[in-house]
């Protein structure tokens, strides 16, 4: 059993959860993720970590409640315990010296890019953080990412950041900014990350993507994540999460992640942003 | 026991194979409970006194852990059924699930004197009542164990061959801990055989079993992640890897990545170790398609074909690209299959599946077969047929073409020694690997195999692992 050491509402919808798992924290790396069951009937869901404190033995997830499973896991207290936290798994996102790195959060991936800043920023990158939400009250960390950050700049729909729109904006408030980008990494819904991969491709250096699809196990066993990339089909959960957005192929991805709409809806009456 | 069996008069041969009571198929094609009850004790007795006790007996070179087959049938014939587990255990631990999914028509029934005859004594249904009658009784024994030699051991991986060699190491007197990468131990038995087939609660019984002798079993933790086999290397003295062949194979055909296409292993994940089949009332949802055509024809294919048909399908399919005489598959469970309406499609390949705009299926391409001249494998190659084309209207399609071993461990160890086809490779006799002080054996050697011969490479690697323990002066 892994204890619940802490669990919060950080904006509207969206959860931070940190449990004690010392032996996953002892050997975790940016970009990887956890499969998590909130209790002994539920299912084994995939999140992405977000931070982990090695003296304490904890990690932290945020994510956002989408469905029966993630709306269990938001309403555990600290004391709470549950049965499953597995990993880490998955690959590690790739850490080297790239230069201008510009890395794109929304949603649950602001939280699960900021390992990826802290390991970019130590490798000496220069870093350009750009958040991105509906609303000014949905971002959060972002006194996290400002001191590692070169630049910040939050998107929003509304303009309530101060600037208005979605990720494709992102291209020209860089060329505003004279930023070249050496790579760009992106994570949260599948929507974003789309998004950045066809938006940013002008740029034409590698988008990495940090994929979601469904998964069972998470060690190659199911092929339910599997994906089409570059023409090859790849398991996200032993071979990724993170791709090249560039060589993926999103029509056939978008579409598997809506297999189980009808049962889900069914489980639950009223889900969050329909969780793609 | 064989020694003072009564063998005075000569016997008849009594050709009368007992039959064992099943569910009609009508009905268990609508349930999820076991097809066949089990004998009951009159059925049993008068199976075992079938039995010839052959002086040399050939059913027991046919077992690939040499049960004393004529022992333990002689007690059940004595109605001694405690002497009848406890002759069966001392060489399986997992009589229970033998006695189901054994493929014993080729093992020890295959060499029985009587087949010859063609009326094997029924030596899987009487280990599984032997096995069955210790439960109704409840009456566990647990047997002696040796004095604790402070050496400690890891098996990874929880399926028949890490169960064979945590139970038997437990009893030499080491310090065994168990490491499983899903949230529940029994490997295959508990994610792949369904529960028609082989109950869960038996699986548990078993696990629950070794438990109680003292081995520690520690779920959700992945070796190659969680902690790489060199780190266990730190804190053990003796390591088994038995992680089986987990990793599905697709077919390379356009349209394997529409909805409504799995694996095999996703399917049978969802139903058995996630719970499909009582859903709502767990949360791994499992879809019910009207028309399931499955690909291949081992135990495997069956197996998702009968649980598409519990689950409703109206037409469940078998496509299978050779005739009936080469299949893979157990002939008692081609012959449930069969007679629970599952339609067979001999000499057929698909070729392709076609969605429609939403990215389901709804249809697939296949192609007639005829066979050739005998391959490798000695079973007649088949040959497509040209332009025999045709299309069939499908909502869902299961590719149970195989599975290979999973390349974590290997990926993450890198002077353990591979083959090309993946799997680890290990001495036959011991299950020595290219790493000092590490064993394997099982699918995750062998390449996807069966339940017995995982346990019998199991108890090779026990002999092997002991004599290593017992000499090592190791701390
Ligand atoms: C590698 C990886 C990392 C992830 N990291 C995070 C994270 O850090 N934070 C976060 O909030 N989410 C993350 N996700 C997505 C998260 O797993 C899903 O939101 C979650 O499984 C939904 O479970 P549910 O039962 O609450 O919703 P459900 O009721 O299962 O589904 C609600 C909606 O989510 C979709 N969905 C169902 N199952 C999955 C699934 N396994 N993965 C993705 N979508 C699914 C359904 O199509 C449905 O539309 C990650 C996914 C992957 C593969
Ligand atoms: C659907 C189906 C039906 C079958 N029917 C029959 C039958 O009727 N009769 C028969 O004799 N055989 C049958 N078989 C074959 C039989 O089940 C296998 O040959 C047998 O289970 C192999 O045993 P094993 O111990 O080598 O591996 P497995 O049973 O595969 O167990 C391996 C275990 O190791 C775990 N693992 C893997 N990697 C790791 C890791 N890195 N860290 C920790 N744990 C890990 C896995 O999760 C799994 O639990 C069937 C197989 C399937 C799939
Ligand atoms: S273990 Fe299998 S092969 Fe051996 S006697 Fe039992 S059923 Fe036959
Ligand atoms: S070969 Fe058949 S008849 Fe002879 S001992 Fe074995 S089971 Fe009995
Ligand atoms: S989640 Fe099962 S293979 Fe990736």
């Amino acid at each position: 059993m892994f204890e619940v050491i802490e669990k919060e509402m950080i904006v509207p919808n969206l959860h931070l959860l940190t449990v004690r798992a010392p032996e996953i924290v002892e050997e975790i790396q940016p970009g990887q993720f956890v499969i998590v069951r909130s209790d002994d009937t539920a299912e084994r869901i995939p999140l992405s970590v977000s931070d982990w404190n090695p003296p304490e033995g904890t990690l932290t997830i945020i994510f956002m409640e989408v469905g029966a499973s993630t709306g269990k896991l938001a309403s555990l207290k600290p004391g709470d315990s549950i049965p499953t936290v597995v990993g880490p798994l998955g690959r590690p996102t790739e850490i080297d010296k790239f230069g201008t790195v510009v890395c794109i959060g929304g949603c649950y991936g602001i939280g699960s890019i900021f390992p990826t800043i802290k390991a970019l920023k130590k490798k000496g990158n220069k870093i350009v953080t750009i958040l991105e939400a509906r609303s000014r009250n949905l971002l959060y960390w972002e006194e996290k990412m400002a001191p590692l950050s070169k630049h910040l700049f939050c998107i929003s729909r509304d303009g309530s950041t101060g600037h208005k729109g979605h990720v494709k904006n992102s291209v020209e408030i860089l060329k505003q900014n004279k930023i070249i980008p050496d790579r760009i990494i992106a994570n949260g819904c599948t929507f974003l990350i789309y998004k950045s991969s066809k938006d940013l491709a002008d740029f034409n250096v590698p988008i990495i993507v940090s994929l979601n699809p469904i998964m069972i196990d998470g060690t190659g066993m199911c092929g339910v994540c599997r994906v089409t990339v570059d023409g090859k089909m790849r398991f996200a959960c032993v071979d990724g999460p993170d791709f090249d957005g560039r060589l993926i192929d999103w029509e056939e991805l978008l579409k598997r992640r809506k297999q189980y709409v009808n049962e889900e809806a069914f489980l639950v009456h009223n889900s969050g942003c329909g969780g793609i | 026991m064989r020694g003072n069996l009564k063998m005075k008069e000569k016997k008849t041969l009594d050709l009368n194979r007992q039959e064992m009571p099943k569910q009609s198929p009508h009905i268990r094609r609508r349930n999820f409970k076991e097809v066949a009850f089990g004998y009951t004790p009159e059925l049993a007795i008068a199976e075992a006194k079938r039995c010839l006790q052959c002086k040399k007996p050939f059913c027991v070179e046919g077992c690939p852990v040499d049960i004393n087959i004529p022992g333990f049938i002689q007690c059940i014939a004595n109605e001694e059924y405690t002497g009848a587990i406890r002759m069966l255990k001392e060489k399986n631990c997992l009589p229970a699930v033998c006695g189901r999914v054994c493929p014993q028509e080729e093992q020890c029934e295959q060499r029985c004197v009587l087949n010859k005859k063609g009326a094997p004594v029924a030596i899987g249904r009487l280990e599984r009542f032997a096995a069955e009658m210790e439960v109704i009784k409840a009456h566990i024994e647990m047997p002696e164990i040796d004095p604790p030699t402070g050496k400690k051991v890891a098996v990874v991986g929880s399926g028949p061959a890490g169960i064979t060699v945590a139970g038997d190491l437990i009893m030499l007197g080491h310090e065994v801990t168990m490491y499983e990468a899903l949230h529940e131990a029994g490997g295959v038995l508990t994610y792949g055989i369904p529960e028609f087939r082989l109950p869960k609660a038996v699986v548990q019984r078993e696990i629950n079993y070794i438990q109680k002798l003292g081995v520690k079993l520690i779920t959700n933790f992945v070796v190659g992640k969680t902690k790489t086999l060199k780190q266990l290397l730190d804190q053990y003295h003796a390591i088994f890897i038995g992680t089986g062949a987990g990793l599905p194979w697709f077919m390379n055909i356009p349209g394997e990545n529409l909805n409504g296409v799995y694996s095999a292993n996703e399917y049978l994940t969802r139903m058995n170790l996630m719970g499909g089949f009582q859903y709502p009332r767990s949360s791994t949802p499992i879809k019910k398609h009207k028309r399931v055509a499955v690909f291949g024809g081992g135990n495997v294919a069956m197996d998702c074909a009968r649980t598409a048909a519990r689950l409703g399908a109206e037409k469940a399919y078998i496509v299978y690209r050779r005739s009936r005489q080469e299949l893979p598959a157990r002939l008692e469970e081609v012959e449930n299959a069969e007679e629970e309406g599952i339609i067979f499609q001999f000499l057929t390949l698909p070729t392709k599946l076609i969605g429609n705009e939403n990215g389901w299926i709804k249809e697939i391409e296949c192609l007639k077969m005829r066979l050739g001249e005998p391959d490798d494998s000695g079973r007649r190659r088949p040959i497509p047929i040209e332009g025999s084309e045709y299309i069939m209207p499908m909502d869902a399609c299961i590719i149970a073409i195989g599975n290979s071993p999973n390349p974590l461990i290997p990926d993450t160890t890198p002077d353990l020694e591979v083959s090309w086809r993946g799997t680890i490779v290990a001495d036959e006799e011991t299950g020595k690997t290219s790493i000092d002080r590490v064993w394997a054996g099982g699918d995750i050697v062998t390449g996807a195999a069966t339940v017995i011969l995982a346990m019998g490479a199991g108890r090779k690697a026990t002999l092997s692992m002991h004599d290593y323990l017992s000499k090592s002066k190791q701390k």
